[in-house]
Protein backbone atom coordinates (compact mmCIF):
# COMPACT_ATOMS: atom_id res chain seq x y z
CA UNK A 1 0.00 0.00 0.00
CA UNK A 2 1.54 3.44 -1.13
CA UNK A 3 -0.53 6.52 -0.18
CA UNK A 4 1.17 9.96 -1.56
CA UNK A 5 4.57 8.14 -2.15
CA UNK A 6 4.69 7.03 1.51
CA UNK A 7 5.20 3.02 1.61
CA UNK A 8 2.46 1.58 4.13
CA UNK A 9 4.15 -1.79 5.64
CA UNK A 10 2.23 -4.83 5.57
CA UNK A 11 2.80 -5.13 9.50
CA UNK A 12 0.85 -4.66 12.82
CA UNK A 13 1.49 -2.53 15.88
CA UNK A 14 1.20 -4.56 18.70
CA UNK A 15 -0.46 -3.36 22.04
CA UNK A 16 -1.97 -4.98 25.25
CA UNK A 17 -4.42 -4.78 27.91
CA UNK A 18 -4.04 -1.71 30.20
CA UNK A 19 -6.20 -0.56 33.39
CA UNK A 20 -7.25 3.27 32.42
CA UNK A 21 -9.21 6.16 34.22
CA UNK A 22 -9.49 10.11 33.28
CA UNK A 23 -9.37 12.79 36.13
CA UNK A 24 -10.81 16.51 35.41
CA UNK A 25 -8.60 19.47 37.40
CA UNK A 26 -10.05 22.94 36.95
CA UNK A 27 -8.93 25.90 38.11
CA UNK A 28 -9.54 29.57 38.72
CA UNK A 29 -8.38 29.84 34.73
CA UNK A 30 -7.19 27.59 32.08
CA UNK A 31 -3.34 28.51 32.70
CA UNK A 32 -3.39 26.96 36.37
CA UNK A 33 -5.31 24.08 35.08
CA UNK A 34 -2.99 23.22 32.53
CA UNK A 35 -0.31 23.33 34.84
CA UNK A 36 -1.66 20.92 37.40
CA UNK A 37 -2.37 18.70 34.28
CA UNK A 38 1.15 18.68 33.11
CA UNK A 39 2.47 17.84 36.52
CA UNK A 40 0.08 15.13 37.26
CA UNK A 41 0.97 13.56 33.73
CA UNK A 42 4.76 14.56 34.01
CA UNK A 43 7.57 11.45 33.97
CA UNK A 44 4.64 9.33 32.72
CA UNK A 45 6.18 8.12 29.34
CA UNK A 46 6.30 4.49 29.93
CA UNK A 47 4.79 2.02 32.73
CA UNK A 48 8.91 0.39 32.34
CA UNK A 49 10.02 2.95 34.59
CA UNK A 50 7.35 5.34 35.10
CA UNK A 51 4.66 2.89 36.87
CA UNK A 52 1.98 4.87 34.70
CA UNK A 53 1.47 6.25 31.16
CA UNK A 54 -0.02 9.62 31.34
CA UNK A 55 -1.04 12.39 29.00
CA UNK A 56 -3.83 15.33 28.66
CA UNK A 57 -6.27 14.79 26.88
CA UNK A 58 -7.83 17.84 25.87
CA UNK A 59 -8.94 21.34 27.55
CA UNK A 60 -12.06 21.72 28.80
CA UNK A 61 -14.14 24.78 28.75
CA UNK A 62 -16.06 26.15 31.39
CA UNK A 63 -19.50 24.78 30.40
CA UNK A 64 -17.60 20.90 30.22
CA UNK A 65 -16.42 21.14 33.71
CA UNK A 66 -18.42 20.14 36.93
CA UNK A 67 -17.86 23.43 38.85
CA UNK A 68 -17.84 25.58 35.72
CA UNK A 69 -14.42 26.57 35.87
CA UNK A 70 -11.65 26.27 33.05
CA UNK A 71 -10.60 22.58 33.11
CA UNK A 72 -8.47 20.39 31.66
CA UNK A 73 -9.23 16.22 30.95
CA UNK A 74 -5.83 13.66 31.88
CA UNK A 75 -5.30 10.19 31.38
CA UNK A 76 -4.28 7.70 33.27
CA UNK A 77 -3.41 3.98 32.31
CA UNK A 78 -1.42 1.35 34.54
CA UNK A 79 -0.82 -2.39 34.02
CA UNK A 80 -2.77 -3.37 37.21
CA UNK A 81 -5.62 -2.00 39.33
CA UNK A 82 -3.19 -1.83 41.98
CA UNK A 83 -0.80 0.79 40.34
CA UNK A 84 -3.23 2.50 38.41
CA UNK A 85 -4.90 3.49 41.64
CA UNK A 86 -1.72 4.07 43.93
CA UNK A 87 -0.11 6.56 40.66
CA UNK A 88 -3.17 8.54 40.56
CA UNK A 89 -3.32 8.75 44.09
CA UNK A 90 0.01 10.03 44.73
CA UNK A 91 0.23 12.40 41.44
CA UNK A 92 -2.93 13.88 42.82
CA UNK A 93 -1.90 14.30 46.25
CA UNK A 94 1.62 15.75 45.21
CA UNK A 95 0.63 18.11 41.58
CA UNK A 96 -3.38 18.88 41.99
CA UNK A 97 -3.98 19.02 45.71
CA UNK A 98 -0.47 21.27 45.47
CA UNK A 99 -1.63 23.51 42.86
CA UNK A 100 -3.34 26.90 43.32
CA UNK A 101 -6.94 27.45 43.02
CA UNK A 102 -7.27 23.26 41.96
CA UNK A 103 -10.23 20.94 41.85
CA UNK A 104 -10.72 17.20 40.82
CA UNK A 105 -13.13 15.37 39.72
CA UNK A 106 -14.03 12.39 38.09
CA UNK A 107 -13.61 11.96 34.10
CA UNK A 108 -15.31 8.48 34.11
CA UNK A 109 -19.08 7.58 35.00
CA UNK A 110 -19.04 4.30 35.94
CA UNK A 111 -16.18 1.48 35.94
CA UNK A 112 -14.46 0.30 39.21
CA UNK A 113 -14.52 3.06 41.63
CA UNK A 114 -10.97 4.11 42.64
CA UNK A 115 -9.93 6.53 45.07
CA UNK A 116 -9.59 10.16 43.69
CA UNK A 117 -9.82 12.93 46.65
CA UNK A 118 -10.90 10.01 48.97
CA UNK A 119 -7.94 9.56 51.02
CA UNK A 120 -6.19 12.76 50.14
CA UNK A 121 -9.35 14.32 52.57
CA UNK A 122 -6.57 13.15 55.47
CA UNK A 123 -4.35 15.81 54.38
CA UNK A 124 -6.94 17.81 55.98
CA UNK A 125 -6.75 16.88 59.21
CA UNK A 126 -9.64 16.52 60.61
CA UNK A 127 -11.10 19.68 59.31
CA UNK A 128 -11.98 18.35 55.91
CA UNK A 129 -16.20 18.29 55.53
CA UNK A 130 -17.68 15.42 53.14
CA UNK A 131 -20.66 17.13 50.76
CA UNK A 132 -22.88 14.80 48.35
CA UNK A 133 -24.07 16.48 45.33
CA UNK A 134 -26.66 14.53 43.13
CA UNK A 135 -25.30 11.53 44.28
CA UNK A 136 -21.39 11.92 44.26
CA UNK A 137 -19.25 12.41 46.81
CA UNK A 138 -17.04 15.22 47.99
CA UNK A 139 -14.31 16.23 49.93
CA UNK A 140 -13.69 19.25 50.65
CA UNK A 141 -10.60 19.90 52.45
CA UNK A 142 -8.91 23.05 53.95
CA UNK A 143 -5.91 24.82 52.24
CA UNK A 144 -3.56 27.80 52.45
CA UNK A 145 -5.30 29.37 49.45
CA UNK A 146 -9.02 28.32 50.52
CA UNK A 147 -10.61 24.89 50.05
CA UNK A 148 -9.30 22.36 47.78
CA UNK A 149 -12.66 20.15 46.12
CA UNK A 150 -12.38 17.03 44.81
CA UNK A 151 -14.76 13.79 44.28
CA UNK A 152 -14.16 11.00 46.20
CA UNK A 153 -13.60 8.35 43.12
CA UNK A 154 -13.06 8.46 39.43
CA UNK A 155 -13.99 5.33 37.34
CA UNK A 156 -11.23 2.57 36.47
CA UNK A 157 -11.84 0.83 32.78
CA UNK A 158 -10.20 -1.64 30.86
CA UNK A 159 -8.15 -0.17 28.34
CA UNK A 160 -5.08 -0.84 25.75
CA UNK A 161 -1.80 0.63 25.87
CA UNK A 162 1.13 0.71 23.44
CA UNK A 163 -0.82 1.50 20.27
CA UNK A 164 2.47 2.88 17.48
CA UNK A 165 3.61 3.35 14.25
CA UNK A 166 6.92 4.49 12.92
CA UNK A 167 7.36 7.55 10.80
CA UNK A 168 10.57 6.04 8.63
CA UNK A 169 11.79 9.34 7.09
CA UNK A 170 14.86 11.01 4.91
CA UNK A 171 15.69 13.36 7.65
CA UNK A 172 15.57 13.79 11.58
CA UNK A 173 13.89 17.35 11.00
CA UNK A 174 10.89 15.90 8.62
CA UNK A 175 10.59 12.97 10.61
CA UNK A 176 10.16 15.10 13.78
CA UNK A 177 7.71 17.35 11.18
CA UNK A 178 5.82 14.61 10.17
CA UNK A 179 5.00 13.53 13.69
CA UNK A 180 4.40 16.92 14.97
CA UNK A 181 1.70 17.23 12.07
CA UNK A 182 0.01 13.85 13.55
CA UNK A 183 -0.08 14.39 16.82
CA UNK A 184 -1.93 17.97 16.01
CA UNK A 185 -4.68 15.37 14.37
CA UNK A 186 -4.33 12.61 17.07
CA UNK A 187 -4.56 14.87 19.98
CA UNK A 188 -8.35 15.87 18.83
CA UNK A 189 -9.48 12.47 18.91
CA UNK A 190 -10.95 11.88 22.23
CA UNK A 191 -10.43 8.55 24.93
CA UNK A 192 -6.55 8.71 23.62
CA UNK A 193 -3.59 9.56 24.65
CA UNK A 194 0.01 9.67 23.51
CA UNK A 195 1.91 9.64 26.50
CA UNK A 196 6.30 10.38 25.27
CA UNK A 197 7.47 14.04 25.35
CA UNK A 198 5.29 15.67 22.96
CA UNK A 199 3.33 12.70 21.82
CA UNK A 200 6.99 11.06 20.22
CA UNK A 201 9.15 8.68 20.74
CA UNK A 202 12.79 8.67 19.27
CA UNK A 203 13.87 5.74 21.58
CA UNK A 204 11.87 2.95 20.30
CA UNK A 205 12.76 0.01 22.11
CA UNK A 206 12.76 -4.01 21.50
CA UNK A 207 12.13 -6.93 24.02
CA UNK A 208 15.76 -7.88 25.88
CA UNK A 209 18.62 -6.37 25.70
CA UNK A 210 22.15 -8.07 25.67
CA UNK A 211 22.88 -6.90 29.13
CA UNK A 212 20.62 -9.22 31.51
CA UNK A 213 19.36 -6.60 33.99
CA UNK A 214 18.03 -4.80 31.10
CA UNK A 215 13.96 -5.93 29.75
CA UNK A 216 14.09 -3.67 26.88
CA UNK A 217 16.33 -2.30 24.68
CA UNK A 218 16.68 0.22 21.68
CA UNK A 219 15.49 -1.22 18.48
CA UNK A 220 19.01 -1.58 16.77
CA UNK A 221 16.91 -2.52 13.53
CA UNK A 222 15.79 0.75 13.27
CA UNK A 223 18.22 2.64 14.22
CA UNK A 224 19.70 4.33 10.94
CA UNK A 225 22.97 4.82 12.12
CA UNK A 226 23.35 0.72 12.57
CA UNK A 227 22.51 0.17 9.03
CA UNK A 228 25.68 -1.18 8.61
CA UNK A 229 26.02 -3.15 11.70
CA UNK A 230 23.01 -5.12 12.59
CA UNK A 231 20.39 -6.89 10.78
CA UNK A 232 18.44 -3.36 9.68
CA UNK A 233 14.86 -3.15 8.69
CA UNK A 234 16.00 0.35 7.17
CA UNK A 235 16.50 0.75 3.57
CA UNK A 236 19.60 3.34 2.66
CA UNK A 237 17.95 6.61 2.30
CA UNK A 238 16.10 6.63 5.92
CA UNK A 239 18.13 8.51 7.64
CA UNK A 240 15.58 9.14 11.09
CA UNK A 241 13.30 7.22 12.56
CA UNK A 242 9.98 8.59 14.82
CA UNK A 243 7.53 6.55 16.58
CA UNK A 244 4.27 7.73 18.29
CA UNK A 245 2.55 5.59 21.13
CA UNK A 246 -0.95 5.46 21.95
CA UNK A 247 -3.16 4.55 25.19
CA UNK A 248 -7.12 4.66 24.57
CA UNK A 249 -9.82 3.18 26.35
CA UNK A 250 -10.53 1.05 23.31
CA UNK A 251 -9.12 -0.39 20.38
CA UNK A 252 -11.51 1.05 17.88
CA UNK A 253 -10.10 4.46 19.85
CA UNK A 254 -6.35 3.63 18.78
CA UNK A 255 -8.02 2.67 15.49
CA UNK A 256 -9.32 6.12 15.04
CA UNK A 257 -6.02 8.12 16.55
CA UNK A 258 -3.71 6.04 14.52
CA UNK A 259 -5.88 6.38 11.13
CA UNK A 260 -5.47 10.75 11.24
CA UNK A 261 -2.38 10.22 12.59
CA UNK A 262 -0.76 8.40 9.73
CA UNK A 263 -3.46 10.11 7.49
CA UNK A 264 -1.61 13.44 8.49
CA UNK A 265 2.09 11.97 7.67
CA UNK A 266 1.01 10.60 4.26
CA UNK A 267 -0.61 14.23 3.29
CA UNK A 268 3.43 15.58 3.81
CA UNK A 269 4.68 12.63 1.24
CA UNK A 270 7.17 11.54 -0.21
CA UNK A 271 8.23 14.92 -1.46
CA UNK A 272 8.89 16.30 2.18
CA UNK A 273 10.71 13.38 2.76
CA UNK A 274 8.61 10.73 4.14
CA UNK A 275 9.12 7.17 2.79
CA UNK A 276 7.37 5.01 4.98
CA UNK A 277 4.94 3.78 8.16
CA UNK A 278 5.31 0.79 10.18
CA UNK A 279 5.13 -0.69 13.74
CA UNK A 280 6.38 -1.83 16.47
CA UNK A 281 5.53 -5.38 17.15
CA UNK A 282 7.16 -8.59 18.72
CA UNK A 283 5.81 -11.15 16.78
CA UNK A 284 1.92 -11.12 18.78
CA UNK A 285 4.12 -12.49 21.72
CA UNK A 286 3.44 -8.97 23.72
CA UNK A 287 -0.54 -8.09 23.46
CA UNK A 288 -3.47 -9.25 22.08
CA UNK A 289 -4.01 -6.37 20.34
CA UNK A 290 -3.56 -5.63 16.94
CA UNK A 291 -3.60 -2.71 14.86
CA UNK A 292 -3.07 -3.68 11.28
CA UNK A 293 -1.60 -0.63 9.44
CA UNK A 294 -3.21 -1.56 5.99
CA UNK A 295 -6.32 -2.54 7.27
CA UNK A 296 -6.83 1.01 9.32
CA UNK A 297 -5.62 2.88 6.53
CA UNK A 298 -8.03 0.48 4.06
CA UNK B 1 -53.26 3.71 34.61
CA UNK B 2 -54.57 6.28 36.82
CA UNK B 3 -53.03 6.88 39.79
CA UNK B 4 -54.49 4.80 42.88
CA UNK B 5 -56.42 7.45 44.92
CA UNK B 6 -57.89 7.56 48.30
CA UNK B 7 -60.19 10.64 49.16
CA UNK B 8 -61.04 10.96 53.10
CA UNK B 9 -64.92 10.03 53.46
CA UNK B 10 -65.08 12.68 56.22
CA UNK B 11 -62.70 14.05 58.76
CA UNK B 12 -61.53 11.72 61.26
CA UNK B 13 -61.52 12.63 65.27
CA UNK B 14 -58.66 10.11 66.16
CA UNK B 15 -55.99 9.92 64.36
CA UNK B 16 -54.69 7.43 61.78
CA UNK B 17 -51.87 5.52 61.06
CA UNK B 18 -51.61 5.65 57.33
CA UNK B 19 -48.44 3.04 57.01
CA UNK B 20 -50.05 0.48 55.18
CA UNK B 21 -51.05 2.68 52.32
CA UNK B 22 -47.81 2.80 50.68
CA UNK B 23 -46.33 2.16 47.30
CA UNK B 24 -44.40 -0.88 48.03
CA UNK B 25 -47.17 -2.98 50.00
CA UNK B 26 -49.86 -2.05 47.56
CA UNK B 27 -48.23 -3.05 44.71
CA UNK B 28 -50.03 -6.51 43.14
CA UNK B 29 -53.27 -5.85 45.24
CA UNK B 30 -56.64 -5.13 43.87
CA UNK B 31 -58.84 -2.68 45.08
CA UNK B 32 -60.55 -5.45 47.00
CA UNK B 33 -57.87 -5.74 48.82
CA UNK B 34 -56.84 -2.46 49.42
CA UNK B 35 -60.10 -1.88 50.52
CA UNK B 36 -60.28 -4.49 52.83
CA UNK B 37 -56.93 -3.19 54.70
CA UNK B 38 -56.99 -2.52 57.92
CA UNK B 39 -55.77 1.29 59.45
CA UNK B 40 -55.28 1.81 63.01
CA UNK B 41 -57.59 4.63 63.73
CA UNK B 42 -57.73 5.56 67.73
CA UNK B 43 -58.49 2.64 68.93
CA UNK B 44 -60.78 0.95 66.28
CA UNK B 45 -59.19 -0.64 63.42
CA UNK B 46 -61.72 0.42 60.33
CA UNK B 47 -60.85 -0.88 57.15
CA UNK B 48 -59.66 1.04 54.02
CA UNK B 49 -62.91 1.86 52.58
CA UNK B 50 -64.19 2.53 55.85
CA UNK B 51 -62.24 5.88 56.15
CA UNK B 52 -61.71 7.09 52.11
CA UNK B 53 -63.67 6.48 48.81
CA UNK B 54 -61.43 4.69 46.41
CA UNK B 55 -60.57 5.12 42.97
CA UNK B 56 -58.01 4.31 40.13
CA UNK B 57 -55.11 1.39 40.18
CA UNK B 58 -52.03 2.67 39.67
CA UNK B 59 -50.45 1.59 43.25
CA UNK B 60 -47.02 3.30 42.08
CA UNK B 61 -48.63 6.54 42.07
CA UNK B 62 -50.91 7.13 45.31
CA UNK B 63 -52.84 10.57 45.75
CA UNK B 64 -54.43 11.12 49.27
CA UNK B 65 -57.35 13.31 48.28
CA UNK B 66 -59.04 15.55 51.24
CA UNK B 67 -56.19 14.99 53.52
CA UNK B 68 -56.27 16.56 56.95
CA UNK B 69 -53.05 17.00 59.65
CA UNK B 70 -54.83 13.71 61.81
CA UNK B 71 -53.31 11.03 58.98
CA UNK B 72 -49.94 10.24 60.53
CA UNK B 73 -47.01 8.34 59.20
CA UNK B 74 -48.20 8.98 55.17
CA UNK B 75 -45.22 7.24 53.22
CA UNK B 76 -43.41 5.24 56.11
CA UNK B 77 -40.75 3.06 54.51
CA UNK B 78 -41.66 4.92 51.35
CA UNK B 79 -39.35 2.72 48.90
CA UNK B 80 -40.08 3.87 45.56
CA UNK B 81 -43.09 5.30 43.36
CA UNK B 82 -44.71 8.46 44.38
CA UNK B 83 -47.19 9.57 46.85
CA UNK B 84 -49.35 13.11 46.53
CA UNK B 85 -50.99 14.43 49.68
CA UNK B 86 -53.63 16.89 48.65
CA UNK B 87 -54.21 18.88 51.98
CA UNK B 88 -52.18 18.69 55.12
CA UNK B 89 -50.53 15.84 56.56
CA UNK B 90 -49.98 14.40 59.88
CA UNK B 91 -47.07 13.66 61.73
CA UNK B 92 -44.23 11.34 60.74
CA UNK B 93 -44.53 12.22 57.06
CA UNK B 94 -42.27 10.15 55.20
CA UNK B 95 -40.51 8.75 57.94
CA UNK B 96 -37.65 6.34 56.99
CA UNK B 97 -38.49 6.68 53.71
CA UNK B 98 -36.29 4.17 50.94
CA UNK B 99 -36.55 6.14 47.74
CA UNK B 100 -39.38 7.58 45.51
CA UNK B 101 -40.95 11.06 45.85
CA UNK B 102 -43.74 12.81 48.70
CA UNK B 103 -45.86 15.71 48.07
CA UNK B 104 -47.90 17.38 49.88
CA UNK B 105 -49.85 20.23 48.65
CA UNK B 106 -50.26 22.14 52.23
CA UNK B 107 -48.50 21.80 56.19
CA UNK B 108 -47.07 18.57 57.52
CA UNK B 109 -46.99 18.13 61.51
CA UNK B 110 -44.41 16.65 63.51
CA UNK B 111 -41.88 14.89 62.70
CA UNK B 112 -41.72 15.08 59.22
CA UNK B 113 -38.83 13.28 56.93
CA UNK B 114 -37.76 11.80 60.48
CA UNK B 115 -34.66 9.50 60.15
CA UNK B 116 -35.67 9.35 56.11
CA UNK B 117 -32.73 7.55 53.99
CA UNK B 118 -33.53 8.43 50.37
CA UNK B 119 -35.81 10.02 48.34
CA UNK B 120 -37.69 13.40 47.98
CA UNK B 121 -40.42 15.11 50.05
CA UNK B 122 -41.86 18.32 49.22
CA UNK B 123 -44.11 20.08 51.58
CA UNK B 124 -45.70 23.08 49.57
CA UNK B 125 -46.73 24.68 53.31
CA UNK B 126 -45.02 24.87 56.45
CA UNK B 127 -43.73 21.64 58.22
CA UNK B 128 -43.65 20.83 62.12
CA UNK B 129 -41.12 20.48 64.88
CA UNK B 130 -38.56 18.04 64.19
CA UNK B 131 -38.27 18.30 60.59
CA UNK B 132 -35.90 15.42 59.15
CA UNK B 133 -34.85 14.44 62.76
CA UNK B 134 -34.97 11.53 64.95
CA UNK B 135 -37.87 9.47 66.77
CA UNK B 136 -37.15 10.31 70.48
CA UNK B 137 -34.07 7.97 71.93
CA UNK B 138 -32.77 7.41 69.20
CA UNK B 139 -28.84 8.39 67.74
CA UNK B 140 -29.66 9.73 64.03
CA UNK B 141 -32.09 11.49 62.10
CA UNK B 142 -32.26 11.77 57.99
CA UNK B 143 -29.72 9.99 56.86
CA UNK B 144 -30.60 10.98 53.34
CA UNK B 145 -32.23 11.85 50.23
CA UNK B 146 -33.88 16.02 49.81
CA UNK B 147 -36.46 17.96 51.86
CA UNK B 148 -38.05 20.98 50.24
CA UNK B 149 -40.45 22.90 52.21
CA UNK B 150 -41.94 26.41 50.66
CA UNK B 151 -43.40 27.22 54.34
CA UNK B 152 -41.44 27.68 57.43
CA UNK B 153 -40.43 24.95 59.89
CA UNK B 154 -41.22 24.52 63.37
CA UNK B 155 -38.45 23.95 65.98
CA UNK B 156 -35.10 21.31 66.09
CA UNK B 157 -35.02 21.01 62.35
CA UNK B 158 -32.35 18.00 61.35
CA UNK B 159 -31.92 17.01 65.07
CA UNK B 160 -29.39 14.40 64.85
CA UNK B 161 -29.41 14.46 60.98
CA UNK B 162 -26.60 12.52 59.57
CA UNK B 163 -26.68 13.14 55.99
CA UNK B 164 -29.11 14.48 53.16
CA UNK B 165 -30.74 17.86 52.82
CA UNK B 166 -33.33 19.81 53.91
CA UNK B 167 -34.44 22.94 51.93
CA UNK B 168 -36.51 25.83 53.64
CA UNK B 169 -37.54 28.61 51.59
CA UNK B 170 -39.14 30.23 54.51
CA UNK B 171 -38.36 30.72 57.97
CA UNK B 172 -37.11 28.16 60.73
CA UNK B 173 -37.60 27.86 64.30
CA UNK B 174 -35.16 27.84 67.41
CA UNK B 175 -32.56 25.07 67.36
CA UNK B 176 -32.13 24.74 63.93
CA UNK B 177 -29.90 21.98 63.17
CA UNK B 178 -29.47 20.69 66.76
CA UNK B 179 -27.19 17.79 67.51
CA UNK B 180 -26.34 17.49 63.49
CA UNK B 181 -23.83 14.63 62.65
CA UNK B 182 -23.51 15.93 58.86
CA UNK B 183 -25.69 16.79 56.12
CA UNK B 184 -27.41 20.44 54.67
CA UNK B 185 -29.94 22.75 55.71
CA UNK B 186 -30.41 25.56 53.57
CA UNK B 187 -32.50 28.24 54.72
CA UNK B 188 -33.74 31.36 52.27
CA UNK B 189 -35.66 33.00 55.30
CA UNK B 190 -34.97 33.95 59.14
CA UNK B 191 -33.30 31.41 61.43
CA UNK B 192 -34.57 31.72 65.67
CA UNK B 193 -32.22 30.85 68.60
CA UNK B 194 -29.81 28.57 69.36
CA UNK B 195 -28.97 27.79 65.84
CA UNK B 196 -26.83 24.76 65.40
CA UNK B 197 -27.04 24.00 69.06
CA UNK B 198 -24.47 21.20 70.00
CA UNK B 199 -24.15 20.41 66.33
CA UNK B 200 -20.85 18.41 65.11
CA UNK B 201 -20.40 18.56 61.52
CA UNK B 202 -22.24 19.32 58.78
CA UNK B 203 -23.49 22.75 56.72
CA UNK B 204 -26.16 25.32 57.84
CA UNK B 205 -26.22 27.27 54.65
CA UNK B 206 -28.47 30.75 55.67
CA UNK B 207 -29.41 33.43 53.53
CA UNK B 208 -29.88 35.97 56.30
CA UNK B 209 -27.62 36.73 59.53
CA UNK B 210 -28.23 34.56 61.95
CA UNK B 211 -28.43 34.81 65.66
CA UNK B 212 -25.32 33.29 66.57
CA UNK B 213 -24.51 31.41 70.09
CA UNK B 214 -21.05 32.34 71.76
CA UNK B 215 -19.58 28.69 70.65
CA UNK B 216 -19.55 29.49 67.19
CA UNK B 217 -16.93 31.32 65.96
CA UNK B 218 -16.08 33.50 63.01
CA UNK B 219 -13.52 31.63 60.40
CA UNK B 220 -14.23 34.91 57.50
CA UNK B 221 -15.72 35.59 54.45
CA UNK B 222 -14.53 32.90 51.65
CA UNK B 223 -15.53 32.27 48.29
CA UNK B 224 -16.24 28.41 47.85
CA UNK B 225 -15.94 25.85 44.90
CA UNK B 226 -19.00 23.52 45.88
CA UNK B 227 -21.60 25.73 46.48
CA UNK B 228 -21.82 26.49 42.48
CA UNK B 229 -22.05 22.56 42.54
CA UNK B 230 -24.61 22.12 45.02
CA UNK B 231 -26.99 25.22 43.51
CA UNK B 232 -26.54 23.28 39.99
CA UNK B 233 -28.27 19.96 42.08
CA UNK B 234 -30.79 21.97 42.93
CA UNK B 235 -31.93 23.19 39.10
CA UNK B 236 -34.45 20.39 38.55
CA UNK B 237 -36.27 20.95 42.19
CA UNK B 238 -39.72 22.40 41.85
CA UNK B 239 -38.37 25.84 43.82
CA UNK B 240 -36.60 28.61 44.48
CA UNK B 241 -33.78 27.19 45.36
CA UNK B 242 -33.68 25.90 41.74
CA UNK B 243 -33.52 29.81 40.34
CA UNK B 244 -29.92 30.92 39.48
CA UNK B 245 -30.33 33.92 40.63
CA UNK B 246 -30.43 32.13 44.16
CA UNK B 247 -26.84 31.12 43.95
CA UNK B 248 -23.72 32.60 45.58
CA UNK B 249 -20.45 31.24 46.41
CA UNK B 250 -19.44 34.30 48.79
CA UNK B 251 -20.08 33.63 52.41
CA UNK B 252 -19.58 34.19 56.12
CA UNK B 253 -17.87 30.99 57.60
CA UNK B 254 -18.55 30.63 61.12
CA UNK B 255 -17.52 27.43 63.03
CA UNK B 256 -19.21 25.63 65.64
CA UNK B 257 -20.88 24.19 68.28
CA UNK B 258 -17.18 24.44 69.85
CA UNK B 259 -19.17 23.22 72.80
CA UNK B 260 -19.67 19.84 70.38
CA UNK B 261 -16.70 18.55 68.51
CA UNK B 262 -17.06 21.98 66.53
CA UNK B 263 -16.48 20.43 62.82
CA UNK B 264 -19.54 22.59 61.65
CA UNK B 265 -20.15 25.55 59.86
CA UNK B 266 -22.69 28.08 59.16
CA UNK B 267 -22.32 29.75 56.04
CA UNK B 268 -24.28 32.92 55.34
CA UNK B 269 -24.55 34.84 52.41
CA UNK B 270 -22.76 37.92 51.91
Amino acid sequence: MIINGVTIDKTFAEAFPMKGTRAIITAQNEKWAMISAQAMTGFATSVIACGCEAGIERVLSPDETPDGRPGVSIMIFAMGAKGLAKQLETRAGQCVLTSPTSALFAGIEGGKPIPLGKNLRYFGDGFQVAKKIGGKRYWRVPVMDGEFLTEATTGMVEAVGGGNFLVLAESQPQALAACEAAIEEMKKIPNVIMPFPGGVVRSGSKVGSKYPALGASTNDAFCPTLKGMTKTDLSPEIESVMEIVIDGLSKEDIDKAMRVGIQAVCDLGAANGIKRISAGNYGGKLGPFHFHLQEIMA
Amino acid sequence: MSALTFTLKQPTAQRVDMSPLVCQKLQGLDVDAIAAIQLQNGKSRPRVDELFYITGKNTQEIIIAGSTNKLDFIGKELDGGSISVQGNAGAYLGMQMKSGTINVSADAGLYAACEMKNGLIQIDGNAGDFLGGALPGNKQGMKGGTVLVKGNVGQRAGDHMRRGQILIEGNAGDYCGSRMVAGTIAVMGNTGRYLGYAMRRGTLLLWNQPQLSATFNDCGSHTLAFLPMLFASFRSLNSRFADSSAAFNRVRRYGGDMAETGRGEVLVRI
